[in-house]
């Protein structure tokens, strides 16, 4: 009985020992085909760091964000590991919320990163966040139905051509659409699209006093046309669409063209999803003739906040997460096509990655874009389809709600523009611009 | 005795009835059929009904990826304690308000029901920082305590409801046989109004089961209960309806079951005292 006794008390000893030498963080993330992958793949994380045991939380996009600002915002401590995006990271780097990752070891090779995307993530010389995948926009189009049109699609075709194309592959008693664009109301849905699409028009948010530009002439003309564009060519109840619905509409041949994340490349082109698989091809996002193109810049990072109490066991995790030899690992498992893209160099110049059919254009199109000189003018603000001011979401929600309620045809283009640059000068001035 | 009603006018209701009933339950349907479909079918233009190759393979992903049982258990403890605890302070409250009514207690009946009518998200930061403060964040007690207040101000009310259909003159004679207060609530009150707390407790498990605003935001790995587990299935960029889908259906499964055996005590209490 007392060897019992003294059995049970040591062999608990021994897991509390074990318990408390392993140092457990938890990271938080979204439901994206890549992240799920790293969750698939961090047992070998683990097998390498023992000491070091993982959480997760997974989270739908919008709760996440709302959940990870509250929590970095009032150090709350719960998370260890945070997803977020290049909008978020300089804003909280400059509010002191996030860890430098200045000091990630040698041969995590931070200059091996893509410059455009380690810009948009370094804040005052500071790296406050590593490229988990990073992504731009572009044109995917129906070869078949380009070639059936008559027409060939340029590498880098203008806004003109787009329309000239949608118009030509537009079949609506087959329900065969020329474009499928976002409608959904939301700063990350419609307007992350139409302020790229905004751009490469010459249009921008804000003159270099902080004065909303809605009333000008080139936001005029990138509605305008946006609309001209959806209504005539796009698919019915185009209001509600975002990038699930559209890549649901594209995979079942209901569009000709869809300009959108290159992160819908790997969908629409497997056979097991998509019934058009074999017949997409890939431009780069449309232009106007005045030296920008209409495309995006986005990375989801890993970041690690503040109040995390493991930050070195975080940054180990980081480190391997966002490193060469993780994406050497999903390749030999999953394949180069599902190896997260755009981050790194080395990547693009690896002869077996560039026979991944949309490589090379996902490079060109995140180079393309130019977050702290995003418009054909100068700007006072940066990011591409975003402005990377705290105020910047909760005005682009509205103003999104606007122009998706014009594409419903319940208001015109001038009155959702009226009504976008009163709702943009009213809540900046109350934030004291 | 009741009305004399046809043959065709029994027909014509029962289909109504059914056709409403199928109506509302139909997404729920939908979700299930649609956790048993592939990716590629479940997005399927037009869609397809009952005619597909059903598979298993969404619940074993959505079993391989989460740890679906800590979810389930979370959510047990979380939706059971904070009914139980509801109603152990609710009848008390309720028993005052029924039988010992003050002038005021009509105002206080409005003002607990004012604070449903609040926005959640208006007290979030406040209450998170408290958590913050207490070390309840991610914990399932402080989840259990937060429930509890959200509902409670429906749990008296209800209880307020079923114990006015008591009569008084009981619980007098139970004083005048010696019942002390304990007593007269225990003994006396509760178990007259067993279907009325039976279904007080039923649609507030039901209530805290499904409630995704504080589950969500006051809850990271440890204590994240099943509304957590649907949400880390939802995608802005790409398709898995399906996998959602699987992980909804285990999710209302066990509440779905729960309130199939208790429709009968459910739709009692809830029309109890509307027939005399």
């Amino acid at each position: 009985m007392y060897l019992k006794t003294l059995l049970g008390a040591s062999s608990a000893l021994a897991l509390i020992a074990t318990a408390t030498s392993a140092e457990t963080i938890t990271i938080a993330t979204v439901n994206n085909g890549d992240m799920i992958r790293m969750q698939g793949l961090s047992d070998e994380f683990t097998k390498a760091y023992p000491d070091i045991e993982l959480e997760w939380v997974t989270l739908e996009e919008n709760v996440l964000r709302s959940r990870v600002t509250q929590d970095v915002a009032a150090k709350g401590g719960q998370f260890d590991v945070m997803t977020i995006g290049t909008y978020e990271v300089p804003i909280w780097g400059k509010n002191g919320w996030l860890v430098s990752l200045n000091d990630l070891p040698a041969e995590w090779d931070a200059d091996d990163l893509l410059p455009a995307i380690r810009g948009g993530l370094t804040v005052d010389g500071e790296l406050y966040a590593a490229p988990f995948y990073g992504e731009s926009s572009m044109v995917m189009y129906r070869k078949d139905l380009m070639q059936a049109a008559g027409l060939e699609m340029p590498e880098a075709p203008t806004w003109d051509f787009i329309k000239e194309a949608a118009a030509a592959m537009t079949d609506e008693a087959s329900e065969v659409y020329g474009i499928c664009l976002r409608g959904k109301a939301g700063w990350g849905e419609n307007m992350a699209f139409l302020t790229a699409m905004s751009n490469s028009f010459g249009a921008k948010w804000f003159d270099e006093d902080w004065t909303p530009q809605f009333d000008s002439e080139p936001w005029k003309e990138t509605l305008t046309f946006y609309m001209d564009l959806m209504t005539n060519y796009g698919p019915p109840g185009a209001s509600t669409n975002g990038f699930n619905e559209n890549l649901s509409l594209f995979q079942q041949g209901k569009c000709g063209m869809w300009i959108d994340a290159t992160v819908a490349a790997s969908f629409v082109t497997n056979p097991n999803d998509s019934t058009v698989a074999d017949q997409v091809g890939f431009a780069l996002a449309p232009d106007n003739g005045m030296g920008k193109r209409g495309n995006w810049l986005w990375a989801w990072s890993l970041a690690i906040p503040a109040g995390s109490d493991a930050v070195d066991a975080a940054k180990t995790f980081v480190a391997w997460a966002t490193s060469k030899e993780y994406t050497e690992l999903v390749a030999s498992t999953e394949g180069w096509a599902n190896v997260p893209p755009g981050t790194r160099t080395s990547l693009y110049e690896n002869p077996e990655y560039a026979k991944v059919p949309f490589a090379e254009m996902t490079l060109e199109s995140i180079n393309a874009a130019d977050p702290t000189n995003p418009s054909v003018d100068p700007v006072p603000y940066t990011g591409v389809q975003f402005v990377a001011i705290p105020e910047f979401a909760g005005i682009a929600s509205q103003v999104g709600q606007e122009f998706s309620a014009a594409l419903a045809g319940q208001q015109s283009v001038d009155e959702a523009l009226e009504k976008a640059q009163m709702i943009t000068a009213e809540e900046m001035e109350a934030a004291g611009y | 005795m009741a009305r004399a009603v046809t043959t065709n006018r029994k027909v014509i209701n029962t289909a109504f009835a059914w056709g409403i009933g199928l109506l509302i339950f139909f997404p729920i349907l939908w979700t299930i059929l649609t956790s048993f479909k592939t990716e590629a079918t479940a997005i399927a233009d037009p869609p397809v009904f009952l005619f597909f190759d059903w598979t298993l393979e969404n619940y074993q992903v959505v079993q391989e990826r989460s740890n679906y049982a800590r979810f389930l258990w979370n959510s047990v403890i979380i939706a059971g304690g904070s009914t139980v605890l509801g109603i152990i302070i609710a009848i008390p409250a309720a028993w005052s308000m029924a039988f010992v009514p003050s002038r005021r207690t009509k105002d206080i009946l409005l003002w607990m029901l004012s604070t449903k009518m609040l926005p959640a998200v208006g007290v979030l930061y406040p209450i998170y920082l408290i958590f913050i403060e207490l070390g309840l964040l991610d914990t399932r007690i402080g989840l259990v305590i937060v429930l509890m207040l959200i509902n409670l101000p429906i749990i008296v009310w209800m209880l307020y409801t079923y114990f006015r259909e008591i009569p008084g003159e009981i619980l007098e004679a139970s004083r005048m046989d010696g019942a002390s207060l304990r007593d007269e609530i225990l003994y006396v009150l509760t178990p007259m109004a067993v279907p009325g707390i039976a279904s007080t407790l039923l649609l507030n498990f039901i209530l805290a089961w499904n409630e995704a605003f504080w589950t969500l935001n006051l809850t990271a790995a440890k204590a994240a209960p099943l509304t957590a587990f649907i949400a880390s299935y939802s995608s802005p960029e790409g398709l898995f309806y399906a996998k959602l889908s699987a992980a909804s259906t285990m999710a209302i499964a066990p509440i779905l079951i729960l309130g199939w055996f208790s429709q009968k005590q459910l739709v009692r209490g809830l029309t109890f005292g509307a027939v005399k």
